[in-house]
C-alpha cells in the first residue's frame, strides 16, 4: 500500500507536467487541425532557458528560491514564447490552404532543426541543474516504507493546477478566448466578423508555447538533468495524452496527461522499466484504434 | 524606392529583434562544465549572436528588396554579405563567416530568380526547347539508368564513389517503396524505417543462428516485413491521415525499444555482428575461402580484388531497386494501383464507388513495407554489423524528405531527391550536425516554397481519351 501511495505521487507529479505539454498540442489541433510536431522541442528549449536562467539566478545572488523559480518562469515563458509565434509565423502559416500533410512535414522539419540547433548551440552533453527546491516530508510509514512528498511535487501540483484553472478562465471568458473557439468552429466564417483569425491563432502558438516552458522548468526541476533530446519522447507522451483525453478538449488533455503518468510510473514500478516507453506508445495505438475520439472528445463528422 | 524604404527597414528590425530574442539565451549563454564540481558556468556567445542578427538584418532587408522588385540593391547587399563572409577579416567562428557568405548566396539567387525563370521558360517555349524537354522527359530515366549500370566502370569509380552509389541506391530504393504507400495511397507513415529494421534483423538472425544465405532470407525478410505491414496496418488504417502518422511512428518507436531491449534475441544495444555478405552463386567474397566454400576470384579465375565485392553489392541494390520501380509502374496500371490514386484524392467518393478503402490501404502499406523488408535485409548484409542505432525516427523522416523533395508519386523525382539530400550531405560530412540542421531547415523551405516537390508534373496513370486523339469532349 505504501509502495503504491508512493508510486501515485509520483505519477502525479509526472502527469501534471504531460498534461501542461498536452495544452499546447490539443489547443492547436483545435484551431487548425494540425499535429504540432514540434511543441516538444518547444518543451526542450523552455528547459534550456530555464536552466540558463538558474545559472543566471545564481551567480547574481538570488538565493531565495521562490523569486528564483518565479524569475525564471517569466523568463522562459516569454522566451519560448517567442519560438511559438517564430515557428507558426515562418513555417505553418504560409502553408495554411496547401495540401493536407504539408504542415506535419514542416513541423517535422522544424523539429528536427530545432534539435540540431539546440545541439550546436549548447552542446550535445547532458546538463545538470535546476534544483533550487529540496527536502519534503513523510506523509505516513508503512510496512517500513516511507511515503514522501518533496516540496517540489507539492509546487510542480501547485503551478499545473493554477495555469490550468487561469488558462480554463481564459478559454471561457476572455475575448480572446472567445475567438479562438470561433475560429475552431468555423474559420472562415469567424473571419467574416471581424475576428483577426492570424492574430489568433498566433496567440494560441503564443499560449501554448509558455505552457510548454513552463512543462520544461518543472521538468528541468525534477529530473535535474536535460539534454537536447528530451522533446521527443515528451513530445510523443503528450501527444498521446492530447489524444487520450479528446484532442482538443482541455480537460481532456489534462486527464490524459495524468493518465499517461500513471500508466508510466506503474508499469515502470511493477513491471520493466525497459518498457515503460513501448506502454506509452503501445496505450496511443490502443486509444487511437478503439477511442479515436477520446475519453473527453467529440466525435468528429467528416465533411465532405 | 523612397517611401517603401523606411517600411522595409522596420520589417528587417523587426525581423533582427525576434531573431535576437530567440538566439539570446540558447545562443548567447553556452553552458559548459566548468569541471572541479563547480556545476555549469557560461561560455559568452553574444558578440556571435550580435554579428548573426546584423546578418540576418542586413539579408531581410535584400529580401524584401527582391520581392519589392529592386533587384539591384539586393543584389549588391548579397554581394557585400558574400564579400564579409569570405573576407579575412576576423568573425568570432568559422561558422559565422559561412552563415554570413550563404546568406549572400541565396540573397543573390532570389535576387535574380525571376530573371533566371523567365529566361528559362522563354527558352523552353522556343521550338528547339519544346523538343528538348519532350526529349528530355522521355529520355532523361534511361540516361539517368545507362549512367548507374556503368558507374562501377567508371575510371573515377573508387571506394568512396562506389560507397556511396551504394549508400544512394539503398535510400532510392527505400523511396520508391515508401513511393507507394505515401505519393500513391496518401498514407504519410513515419515509421517506415521500422519495416527496414525488420529486415534487416531477419537476415541477421537467420543468417546468424541458423546459417540461412542473403539470397534465401531474402524473399522471407520481405514477406516478414510485409507480415508486419499487416499487422500493424489492419487496425490502424482507418484512421485520418495525421492520426495514422502518429501511429506508424509510434510502431516504429515500438519496434526499435524491442529490439534495443530484447536482450536474448537481438543481443540489445550492441547489436549483430559478423553477418555474412551476400553471395554469387554459392561462391564468397573474400581473399581466402572459408572452410567448404569457395572464393569468387576461385571460381572465376580472376586475382583478388577488394572492390569488387563492394561492385556485386551495388549491382544487387540496383537490381532490387529496379525490381522496385518497374513493381510499381506496373501496379499502377493494375485496378488496385488504380484505386490506390483514386483513395489519395478522394476516400468518401472511392467508398460510394464500392472499394474497399480498408483492403486497398492494407496492400499499399504490405508491398510498401516488403520493399523496406527487402532494403533491410541488404543493409545487413552489405554493413555486416547491425543495431538499433540505425534504425531511429531520424531515418524515416529523412526517407520521407526524398519522397516529399522528389515529388509525391514521381519516381525520376526521388532518384533526384537522394541524390541531393543523401548525396550532397556525404560530401559534407565534415560539417556534423550542421548537415542536419540544414536537412531539418530544408524540409521547411521546400514544404514553403515548393510543397508539390521538385517533379511537380505527375503523367496521369490512366487518360480516358488518349493524349493527341483530339479527345476531351
Amino acid at each position: 500500500m505504501a509502495y503504491f501511495t508512493q508510486q501515485l505521487i509520483n505519477a502525479i507529479t509526472l502527469g501534471a507536467i504531460y498534461g501542461l505539454i498536452a495544452i499546447g498540442y490539443t489547443m492547436v489541433y483545435g484551431i487548425i487541425g494540425m499535429i504540432n510536431f514540434a511543441h516538444g522541442e518547444v518543451f526542450m528549449i523552455g528547459a534550456f532557458i530555464s536552466l540558463i536562467g538558474f545559472i543566471i539566478c545564481g551567480s547574481l545572488g538570488i538565493s531565495s528560491a521562490p523569486i528564483a523559480i518565479v524569475l525564471v518562469l517569466l523568463l522562459a515563458m516569454s522566451f519560448s514564447a517567442v519560438y511559438g509565434w517564430a515557428i507558426e509565423r515562418t513555417a505553418y502559416r504560409p502553408l495554411r490552404g496547401s495540401f493536407r500533410l504539408a504542415p506535419l512535414i514542416s513541423a517535422i522539419g522544424v523539429s528536427i532543426a530545432l534539435q540540431n540547433y539546440v545541439q550546436l548551440a549548447q552542446g550535445a552533453r547532458p546538463k545538470p541543474g535546476g534544483q533550487v527546491v529540496s527536502g519534503g516530508f513523510n506523509l505516513f510509514t508503512a510496512d517500513g516504507f516511507d511515503v514522501r512528498v518533496t516540496w517540489l511535487q507539492i509546487i510542480i501540483v501547485l503551478v499545473t493546477v493554477v495555469l490550468m484553472a487561469g488558462f480554463t478562465w481564459v478559454i471561457a471568458k476572455t475575448s480572446l478566448g472567445r475567438q479562438q473557439r470561433a475560429c475552431e468552429q468555423d474559420m472562415k466564417m469567424a473571419s467574416l466578423l471581424g475576428v483577426n483569425v492570424d492574430r489568433t491563432i498566433s496567440l494560441t502558438f503564443v499560449l501554448g508555447a509558455a505552457l510548454a516552458a513552463v512543462a520544461g522548468m518543472l521538468f528541468l526541476m525534477y529530473y535535474g538533468v536535460i539534454d537536447f533530446f528530451i522533446g521527443f519522447l515528451a513530445g510523443i507522451k503528450a501527444f498521446t495524452a492530447a489524444v487520450l483525453g479528446g484532442i482538443g478538449s482541455l480537460p481532456g488533455a489534462m486527464l490524459g496527461g495524468l493518465l499517461i503518468g500513471l500508466i508510466e510510473v506503474f508499469w515502470a514500478g511493477y513491471f520493466s522499466s525497459e518498457y515503460k516507453d513501448v506502454a506509452a506508445f503501445a496505450i496511443l495505438v490502443l486509444v487511437l484504434i478503439f477511442r479515436p475520439s477520446g475519453l473527453l472528445g467529440k466525435p468528429e463528422i467528416e465533411k465532405v | 524606392m523612397g517611401p517603401r524604404l523606411p517600411l522595409m527597414l522596420k520589417d528587417a528590425g523587426l525581423t533582427a529583434f525576434v531573431a535576437a530574442a530567440l538566439g539570446f539565451f540558447v545562443v548567447g549563454f553556452r553552458t559548459v562544465d566548468q569541471g572541479g564540481g563547480k556545476g555549469l558556468g557560461f561560455d559568452y556567445q553574444l558578440v556571435d549572436l550580435a554579428v548573426a542578427v546584423v546578418a540576418i538584418f542586413v539579408g531581410r532587408l535584400g529580401l524584401s528588396m527582391a520581392a519589392n522588385g529592386l533587384r539591384w540593391p539586393a543584389i549588391a547587399l548579397g554581394i557585400a554579405m558574400i564579400a564579409a563572409g569570405a573576407s579575412p577579416m576576423k568573425l568570432p567562428s568559422g561558422f559565422l563567416h559561412w552563415f554570413v557568405a550563404l546568406g549572400g548566396v541565396l540573397l543573390v539567387i532570389r535576387a535574380v530568380w525571376p530573371w533566371a525563370n523567365d529566361a528559362m521558360g522563354a527558352a523552353a517555349r522556343t521550338p528547339s526547347g519544346v523538343a528538348l524537354g519532350k526529349a528530355g522527359a522521355k529520355w532523361f530515366g534511361w540516361l539517368l539508368l545507362a549512367g548507374a549500370v556503368l558507374l562501377p566502370a567508371m575510371p573515377f569509380a573508387d571506394q568512396k564513389t562506389m560507397d556511396l552509389g551504394v549508400l544512394i541506391l539503398t535510400y532510392v530504393m527505400l523511396g520508391w517503396g515508401l513511393n507507394i504507400v505515401v505519393g500513391l495511397a496518401g498514407l504519410l507513415d513515419l515509421g517506415y524505417v521500422a519495416f527496414y529494421a525488420v529486415g534487416a534483423y531477419a537476415y541477421a538472425l537467420l543468417s546468424t543462428q541458423y546459417g540461412l544465405g542473403f539470397w534465401t532470407v531474402l524473399p522471407l525478410a520481405g514477406m516478414m516485413a510485409a507480415l508486419f505491414g499487416i499487422m500493424l496496418g489492419f487496425p490502424v488504417l482507418r484512421l485520418r491521415g495525421d492520426y495514422l502518422a502518429i501511429v506508424t511512428l509510434g510502431f516504429g518507436e515500438i519496434i526499435r525499444l524491442v529490439l534495443l531491449n530484447w536482450f536474448d534475441l537481438t543481443n540489445g544495444p550492441a547489436g549483430i555482428g559478423s553477418i555474412p555478405g551476400p553471395t554469387l552463386f554459392g561462391a564468397v567474397f573474400a581473399e581466402t575461402p572459408p572452410p567448404g566454400k569457395q572464393t569468387v576470384s576461385e571460381m572465376l579465375g580472376i586475382a583478388f580484388d577488394g572492390n569488387h565485392r563492394l561492385i556485386f553489392l551495388y549491382y544487387i541494390i540496383l537490381g532490387l531497386a529496379l525490381i522496385t520501380n518497374l513493381f510499381t509502374q506496373r501496379m499502377r496500371r493494375l485496378p488496385v494501383g488504380r484505386a490506390w490514386e483514386a483513395l489519395r484524392e478522394d476516400e468518401t467518393a472511392c467508398q460510394a464507388l464500392g472499394i474497399n478503402p480498408t483492403n486497398t490501404k492494407l496492400t499499399a502499406f504490405a508491398i510498401g513495407a516488403m520493399f523496406a523488408g527487402f532494403a533491410g535485409s541488404f543493409f545487413a548484409a552489405k554493413q555486416r554489423f547491425i543495431s538499433p542505432e540505425s534504425f531511429v525516427f531520424i531515418e524515416s523522416a529523412i526517407i520521407l524528405a526524398i519522397v516529399v523533395l522528389g515529388g509525391m508519386g514521381s519516381q525520376i523525382g526521388v532518384v533526384l531527391a537522394a541524390v541531393l539530400l543523401i548525396g550532397l550531405p556525404e560530401w559534407f560530412r565534415d560539417l556534423g550536425n550542421y548537415r542536419m540542421l540544414a536537412f531539418g531547415l530544408a524540409m521547411v523551405l521546400i514544404m514553403v516554397f515548393r510543397p508539390r516537390g521538385l517533379i511537380s508534373h505527375r503523367e496521369p496513370s490512366i487518360r480516358l481519351h488518349p493524349a493527341g486523339s483530339g479527345g476531351g469532349g
